[in-house]
């Protein structure tokens, strides 16, 4: 198996600055006080995942998962550490995909496609099939500034799954969709998974996780903590006794499609 | 829904393994130039978003500077007696200078203007700055259209130093513009303080090139600190400019070329283009320093 994602000793430093104004840090470095305050959002993370693993990444809010998922994708830089990755990456980072407001639906899936690497003539190939699954009626020709949270979150979806990457990562992707499309992105992913491409899937429900994933790496205040079989991570993390899914009544296939 | 199944994955076995961060800064923006005409349609639609008048502000910007010169240095302070045919001399001067402040003041806002896309997607930050520089070089077009019809209405005689000063000039604004911006871009994204030292940088760059006073005049009455003007790759490109357009409309081009121009201009003009591509390596190798702390400073 190729490795695809190769992290070894990454860590990931923020840089707070205390103070915003040149007179308040004047005052605080003659009484002596520190002016930065350094965070550690990813501390001394290892992992490989191999070419076709699908891969869950849990852990609690602010554990580090969405900056984890930043390094991937390219857009931080590891302060110590290497993070190296093979092929071509796509996928969603929280939702909306960094959309221009005021470009059209339109235009904005020009865009991002090319920020992937795609061409003109690739990203024309695959026009028609993300607008008929972002299925956002016309508001796909006015800005995006005008869309609601749902839309603009379908729009990027639809992006990321279209575009032919080797590695996905999806970042709490289906927070806002509704119900049917929901299920339909978890079926696209599926379909991403059993194609053979590598997903990192961040996502804090139980049972998604388990559908998706084979794998399981947890964080805690930005360190692994642990790394191995899906349900074995899932019961160590005490999320099994996740009752989202009795609480809405769904069965176990709607199950698949909460987060 | 009628969908092709999603293409086989490729042959990673061959491909290397790479830092997904890694890029090569300008030479990607070049690589990725389909990308970088995107952003520079979607800049020129969006430099004036929500402005009634939208792209006209970039006329009406040097227009009005045109018109306060032409009355207050022109008519009141009598530049139209001492210098020929003063109002090309000045239009000329600020078609260049207005590429430069445009160029600096764009750039510089441009990664925070495109926070959205720095936070969450990856590509080479460069972009920006670049297409800022491009956008406002895209504006200077129909400006240079009025001042060929002015020109040419002037009696304008151009010669083979028309064309290589007007290269070497727009050239020479190109790559400083663009170095300038990529140093004040990514400071601007740490303090927002650069963005109003901008302002009045370019202040000083209006009235450090030659273009409401003469090269003439300033030799004359700058008490021996004409080197300050000189010295300057944007007076340079100025005075080139003027050189191609201006002192070929005046009455009597020899004489304007020997009084009005420095006696070595087109070396003042490499040495400038040299220079300005030096601060542009330095430049790349201070935005890569800084780059990477960028997208969690928003």
């Amino acid at each position: 198996m190729t490795p695809v994602i190769v992290a070894e000793n990454v860590t990931k430093d923020f840089v707070l600055r205390r103070h915003k104004t040149f007179k308040k840090m004047t005052v605080a470095k003659m009484r002596g006080e520190q002016t930065v305050d350094r965070f550690n959002a990813i501390d001394d993370v290892s992992f490989t995942i191999n070419e076709g693993e699908s891969v869950g990444l849990m852990g609690l809010n602010g554990s580090g998962k969405s900056t984890l998922l930043k390094l991937v994708s390219g857009v931080m830089k590891p302060t110590k550490g290497s993070l190296l990755t093979r092929g071509r990456i796509a996928g969603l980072i929280a939702t909306g995909a960094g959309f221009q407001t005021q470009l059209s639906g339109l235009e904005n899936i020009y865009l991002n496609a090319a920020i992937y690497g795609l061409t003109e003539k690739e990203t024309k190939a695959v026009l028609d099939e993300i607008v008929d699954f972002a299925d956002i009626g016309q508001f796909i020709e006015q800005p995006v500034g005008t869309y609601s949270s749902g839309m603009s979150s379908r729009l990027g979806f639809a992006i990321a799954v279209h575009v032919d990457c080797d590695i996905f990562l999806a970042d709490e992707i289906l927070a806002v969709g509704d119900k049917p499309f929901k299920k339909k992105c978890m079926a696209k992913m599926e379909e991403i998974r059993d194609s053979g491409r590598t997903i990192v899937y961040v996502s804090h429900a139980a049972a998604s996780v388990q559908k998706m994933c084979s794998r399981v790496i947890a964080l805690e205040r930005g360190r692994l903590v642990f790394d191995g079989e899906a349900m074995e991570g899932i019961r160590f993390l005490h999320y099994e006794d996740d009752d989202d899914g009795d609480e809405l009544g769904l069965n176990d296939a709607q199950l698949g499609a909460d987060v | 829904m009628s969908e092709t199944p999603i293409a086989s994955t490729h042959d990673l076995t061959q491909e290397p393994l790479a830092a997904p961060s890694a890029n090569l800064g300008l030479v990607s923006v070049f690589r990725r130039r389909y990308l970088l005409k995107l952003l520079v349609q979607r800049e020129i639609s969006a430099r004036y978003e929500r402005s009634f008048l939208g792209f006209l502000w970039s006329y009406i910007n040097p227009l009005t500077q045109f018109f306060i010169y032409w009355y207050i240095m022109g008519i009141v302070m009598h530049a139209h007696d001492t210098i020929a045919n003063y109002p090309v001399h000045v239009f000329s001067g600020l078609i260049i200078v207005h590429f430069f402040t445009e160029t600096f003041g764009a750039g510089t806002a441009s990664i925070t203007h495109n926070k959205a896309l720095v936070q969450k997607m990856p590509l080479p930050k460069e972009m920006f700055p670049v297409a800022a520089m491009l956008v406002s070089l895209w504006h200077v077009l129909p400006q240079m259209a009025i001042l060929l019809v002015v020109c040419i209405l002037t009696g304008w005689t151009p010669d083979m130093g028309t064309l290589i000063g007007g290269v070497l000039s727009v050239s020479i604004l190109m790559v400083l513009g663009t170095a300038l911006s990529l140093v004040f871009s990514v400071a601007n994204v740490f303090w927002r303080d650069f963005g109003s030292l901008v302002g009045i940088m370019n202040h000083f760059v209006r009235f450090g090139c030659t273009m409401i006073y003469g090269y003439d005049q300033l030799v004359h009455a700058s008490g021996g600190l004409e080197w300050l003007v000189t010295g300057n790759p944007i007076a340079i490109a100025c005075l080139l400019f003027q050189r191609a357009f201006w002192a070929m409309s005046t009455k009597h081009p020899h004489h304007v070329l020997v009084t009005e121009f420095p006696a070595h201009l087109y070396r003042e003009g490499f040495i400038a283009l040299g220079a300005s591509v030096v601060v542009l390596i330095l430049a790349q190798i201070f935005f890569t320093k800084f780059e990477t702390r960028i997208p969690e400073q928003f």
